[in-house]
Parts: C-alpha cells; structure tokens; sequence
C-alpha cells in the first residue's frame, strides 16, 4: 500500500511510570522524533497490545528528558492494560489528533483553567506551557476539583505551582475525609472567590461535561461571553481521524473539529439531550 | 463526460459478455448483480450468463421477494440489499498484525499487497452517488481511509441508468437518478423486448473507450439513443417514493425534541439493518484480538451502527442510550449534519433503509411526520408491511 495508513500504529517504549491514584497512572512514552510533536489539548490513540485503542490526552512534558507524558485512568479493559505497563513496555501510538488549547490566544489575557478529575490531564501541558513563558500571560488562576483527596492528580506539580506568587491554585474535594483540611464542595464553589475581569480574561474548562456546562455557566452569569470559554469534549473515537464516525455530536466529528472547542460553536449542543 | 447523443455505441448481450471478459484480461476483478440468496447481491462475475436475467425485486417497506418478469431483461430490478460499498469499505477487514519479540515488546508485520482493481458492471446512479459520497467521506480529507482507497482508485465502473424503479426508489428527489451523470467510465442502457436486446453505451473516460474498442460493437442509432433516454424519463415518472428535500437541514435542526421521535422509537427495533444496507453509511469499529497464546495479535475493522448501545459508549454510559435518540441522529446525519460535514446530503434516494426495515420504517414517511406539528402521521407508505 503506497498511501499512509492513519490506523497503523507507531511503536513507542515507556520510559517512565508514576502511579498518581489507586486508578491513575502516568507514562511517559518515547516514540523517536515524533515524542514531543504535539500542542496541549491534543491526543493520542494509544494501542496496548491485543487489548485495544483508547483516545488518551497529551498531559504534558517530562520535567527531564524527552518524551510525552499520558496519564490514564483504568476503568475499562484497554486502560487497564496500559495502567499495567512497565517501564521498558511498549505500546503503539497513532497520532497527535485533534484541536489545541487557545494557548496563543491566551497571551496578553487573565487565564482562568478549570479542571474536574481526570480532566487536569489535559490541561497539564497548558499549565507547563503558561510557566515556562510566564511573562507573556496576565493572572493565571487553576482551580480543580477531585472526588476525594485520594484522587487529586499530580500532587507535585500541584504544590510547585501553589509555591508560586504568579500562580493562583485553588483545590477542593466533592467528598472529604478525616485527613483533609482543605475547601469541600464541586469545582464551582471555588470560583466565588476568584477575582475575574470579564474583559481580560480567558477560561479553559476540562471535565465532566456536567461539570463544565455548570461552570461555563457560572463564568458567563460573571459576564465572560461565550467566545472567551473553552472546553474539551469526550466521545467514543475508534479512529481519531474522523473516518469511523463513532463521536460525533450534532454536525462535530470530535475528533477531527475537536476535541477543544470555543463555547460558542459547541455551546447549544451541549444543552441537547442525547445529541 | 460525454455526449451521449453524439458518440453513442451499441453492444449486444454478446458484446457485454466479450466487454466484461476485456476487463478481466486487463486484470479487473468483474463485480456485478447476481441472484443470491433469494436476492440480487454484488458478487464476482464471470461473465453475462452471471446476470439476474429475467428477475426482478418487488419492494416496498419493509417487504423485498425476487420474482420472475417474464422476460430476459439483464436490470429490469433497481436495487438489492447490498451496493458496490461492502467492496471498497469491506463489512470485515484485518488492518494489521502484530507480534509479541523476543523482548518483550512488539512490531507490526508488514501491511498486506493491495487487492486487485476491481470493475463494476451494472452500478445503479444512486450507487455511483454513493460512491461519491464515500469518496468524500473516506478519501477528502486531511487523514484518508489507505484501504478504501487501495481498492477504489482503480475501479472500472460501468454504470447501468435505471430503467426500472423499485417501489421504494426516491433518486429524482435525491436529485441522484434515475441517470448517472458522472463518476463512470461506460455508462448503459438496456433496451429489450420485441427480439432486441441491446445496450446503448456513453463513454465517459479513455480507458472506457479504450475497453470498449477491444470489443466488436457499433454506433447506436438515432433511434436507440432516443429509446435509452424515453427508457430513463420513463423511470423518473415512477418513483415509488419522494422526499420534499427544501429546508430539509433546517427542518431537522429546527425539531430534536418532537414528540415524533418517541412515536418512531415505540416502532424501531434498534436492529441497525438501515446502516448495513445504506451504501453511505460509512461508521466502522475496531476490535483488536489475540491468538489463544496471546502472542500474536491483530486489528479487524468492521461495519457498525449508530443505532447500537455500544456506538456512542464512553466510561459511564452510552451518549444515547435511547432508541429515538439513536434514530434521530442517523436521520438527522443523512439529511442535514451531512451537509455541514461533508457539503452534501447524505442521502442518495435508494430506498434500501425503507425496504430492508423489519418494521416498515419509512425514511420519506418520517420527514413528512417531522414537517407536521406533531399530530399522528399518516402511515400510507407503510402499507407494505405485512403480518
């Protein structure tokens, strides 16, 4: 066959495991030249061998050395598969596919980034990126919310950015434990005490889709339109490259128009049932 | 694309029989109708006597019996269930292998020689819009489909303009038929009865031409030229159904919570036989498979529907879990998100979801129930469906 075959996988080598949560493992992959050839919000269709392909957001780049950092979460066979890889594993890579977060469009501006889960992932490499050239943004604020601390992400990185005095990091939990001293309540919460500029600012949302429509929500009633929100949908993708049809939304193919989209073209959809 | 009033040809059955062997020795694998299975199906041709001479397919929703015409018409049918898709974009294909090293890890084996080309003798309007659909699906944007287009790029089509409409046939209103306009290399007609039996042939491409040439055949006559077009027009006046396709788009965007949706999902079985006989539907799943040791492993790509749970599912649920849900997406992606897409319809007024529906669910029907305000539809066209 003389064309590429967008279903044929590159093979890659695990540099890196590090568990984050009882169900969260972050690899980091080596896949040659290509590693470090994405922009954040993209993804990756990552191929654990027999098992299967799952669509698996970029989450950033190692602090050391090459590479491009995944982090999954095991909830089905195929994640659970490349949960279980060891450093030294090999797995196949497709892509990166789909659209990147506004981070261009972010400099000059207030960037507020909102996170659910597993949904800080992805915005990992938006974060790294707004630090390593920091003067080009204006305030920067990160707010995540976790089911219960067992489940926060990137512990590290969280405290390395709360050590900042350019950073302002906000973390809460929906359910709390003994052990935890820190604010309760859904990712919204933490918003009210977030000072925002409607006219300076820029908001990147990633989560649950309940939890973004809630917090897109919030954002607009504080009079930031819908042009200014961004959001990063998740759909059932056995291709990646628009061709297998399984995630469209209304007229999206995700995949390919997404997954990262301005507020204002995916806005209405959000709100039908069963689209 | 030629004039067909100018250049005509004519062939006799023998000269299709000698035309289809000329491109067999060019190395074309023949594909056309042949009665299989209580049916016309695509299948490998050998040659005319291959041909579902003399039958034809009554059809009407939900209803399809291959029956005897009383004559030997080559295509005096429309349509049957499958189309020239099930041989570009296979129902089951294996896209690669892969196998365990020494180790530990794994690589691919090399992908497989593409397939011979492949002619189609026969292939209705509607079918080659199909394929031109697909083409735009498939093949027209940044990422294409390296298997689709290892088996289309060469295709030899030999269009059959439609003489005989099936009861579930819209192609005037899909504006697709009940000619083909483009997308062949020779296009025919077939004019029997009285003794004749001969086939008034347009060249579109050289290498038609070409083919044609090693073939004994002559010009048509003003009078054959003319009979092959009253053959078409005759067709077009008697579709077995239509579609109103004005502000269809709009229509639909303009009406997701209809109370119509419910009424189609107390009848829709979820049973997905529309998206296998649709010759659009493009939707294909992967499932990546282990040899019993686990050391060899393989992906198989596979038709799918948008009307199964599973379509839709990611950890947590399925986006549409519910069966009037899943029906309004498919209507709603032929008939409007398609243009959006892909700037056309996707729909080509073939008529096979009415006809191959267990349950008579008329695509034509439920557009006019969808115009309405909601109150019951009329159920006419559903007539066809019998207990």
């Amino acid at each position: 066959m003389t064309a590429v075959d967008s279903m044929r996988p590159a093979i890659a080598t695990v540099r890196a495991v590090r568990r984050e949560t009882a169900d969260v493992v972050t690899i980091r992959l080596d896949h040659g030249d290509r590693s470090d050839a994405f922009e954040p919000g993209q993804f990756h269709m990552l191929y654990a061998f027999g098992a299967g392909e799952v669509p698996i957001s970029v989450s950033g780049r190692p602090a050391r050395g090459g590479g491009v950092e995944h982090t999954i979460r095991a909830v089905g066979a195929t994640t659970r598969a490349l949960c279980r890889l060891r450093r030294g594993g090999t797995v196949g890579v497709r892509g990166p596919f789909g659209t990147a977060w506004p981070v261009e469009e972010a400099r000059g501006r207030d960037v507020v980034l909102v996170a659910g889960g597993i949904g800080l992932a992805p915005l990992r490499p938006v974060i790294q990126r707004i630090i390593a050239e920091r003067e080009l943004y204006g305030r920067v604020t990160v707010l995540y919310g976790a089911r219960t601390p067992d489940d926060i992400l990137f512990e590290a990185d969280l405290a390395r950015w709360r050590g900042r005095f350019d950073l302002q990091v906000g973390v809460t939990v929906d359910h709390a434990d003994a052990s935890w001293r820190g604010h309760v309540g859904v990712v919204t919460t933490l918003l009210t005490d977030v000072d925002l500029d409607p006219d300076a600012c820029l908001a990147i949302l990633c989560g649950p889709e309940v939890m973004m429509r809630f917090t897109a929500a919030e954002l607009e009633a504080r009079g930031i339109p819908r042009r200014e929100i961004w959001v990063s949908l998740e759909r059932n993708m056995h291709c990646g490259v628009g061709l297998c049809g399984h995630c469209q939304m209304g007229p999206e193919l995700v995949c390919r128009r997404g997954p990262v989209y301005r507020l204002d073209h995916v806005g209405r959809l959000l709100g039908v049932r069963e689209v | 694309m030629s004039d067909p009033a100018g250049d005509a040809r004519a062939l006799d059955v023998d000269g299709l029989d000698r035309l289809i062997a000329a491109l067999s020795e060019r190395g074309f694998a023949p594909h056309g109708p042949i009665v299989r299975d209580g049916s016309i199906v695509w299948g490998p041709l050998r040659g005319v006597a291959d041909l579902p001479a003399g039958w034809t397919l009554e059809q009407d929703a939900g209803r399809c019996q291959l029956v005897r015409r009383g004559d030997g018409a080559l295509f005096g049918w429309a349509v049957g269930p499958d189309s020239p898709k099930r041989l570009f974009l296979p129902p089951s294909l294996q896209l690669f292998t892969a196998r365990r090293d020494d180790e530990g890890g794994f690589a691919l084996d090399p992908p497989a020689p593409a397939p011979g080309p492949i002619a189609l003798i026969g292939a209705r309007p509607c079918e080659i819009a199909a394929i031109a659909v697909q083409d735009r699906v498939l093949l027209g944007s940044e990422h294409t489909d390296a298997h689709y287009r290892a088996r289309r790029d060469e295709a030899f089509i030999v269009a059959a303009h439609c003489g005989e409409p099936g009861g579930t046939c819209f192609c005037v209103s899909a504006d697709t038929g009940p000619s083909a306009r483009s997308g062949f290399d020779l296009a025919l007609t077939e004019l029997h009865g009285d003794g004749e039996h001969t086939f008034v042939i347009e060249v579109a491409t050289e290498r038609g031409a070409a083919v044609l040439e090693a073939v004994p055949h002559r010009a048509a006559t003003g009078d054959e030229i003319a009979r092959a077009a009253a053959v078409v027009t005759g067709a077009a006046s008697r579709m077995g159904r239509e579609l109103e396709t004005d502000g269809l788009r709009e229509l639909l965007y303009g009406c997701r919570e209809h109370p119509r949706w419910d009424e189609i999902a107390a009848r829709c079985l979820g049973c997905a036989n529309c998206t296998m006989v649709c010759p659009t539907c493009f939707c294909t799943s992967v499932s990546d498979l282990t040899d019993i040791t686990g050391a060899t492993a393989w992906r198989e790509r596979s038709w799918d529907s948008c009307f199964t749970m599973d379509f839709s599912y990611i950890h947590g649920g399925s986006v549409r879990p519910s069966v009037g849900a899943r029906y309004r997406h498919w209507i709603t992606h032929k008939l409007a998100s398609w243009h959006d897409q892909f700037d056309e319809s996707g729909c080509v007024g073939c008529g096979r979801c009415i006809t191959w529906c267990p349950v008579a669910i008329d695509i034509t029907a439920e557009v006019v129930g969808l115009r309405s305000d909601g109150s019951p539809p009329p159920r006419t066209r559903t007539a066809g469906f019998r207990v």
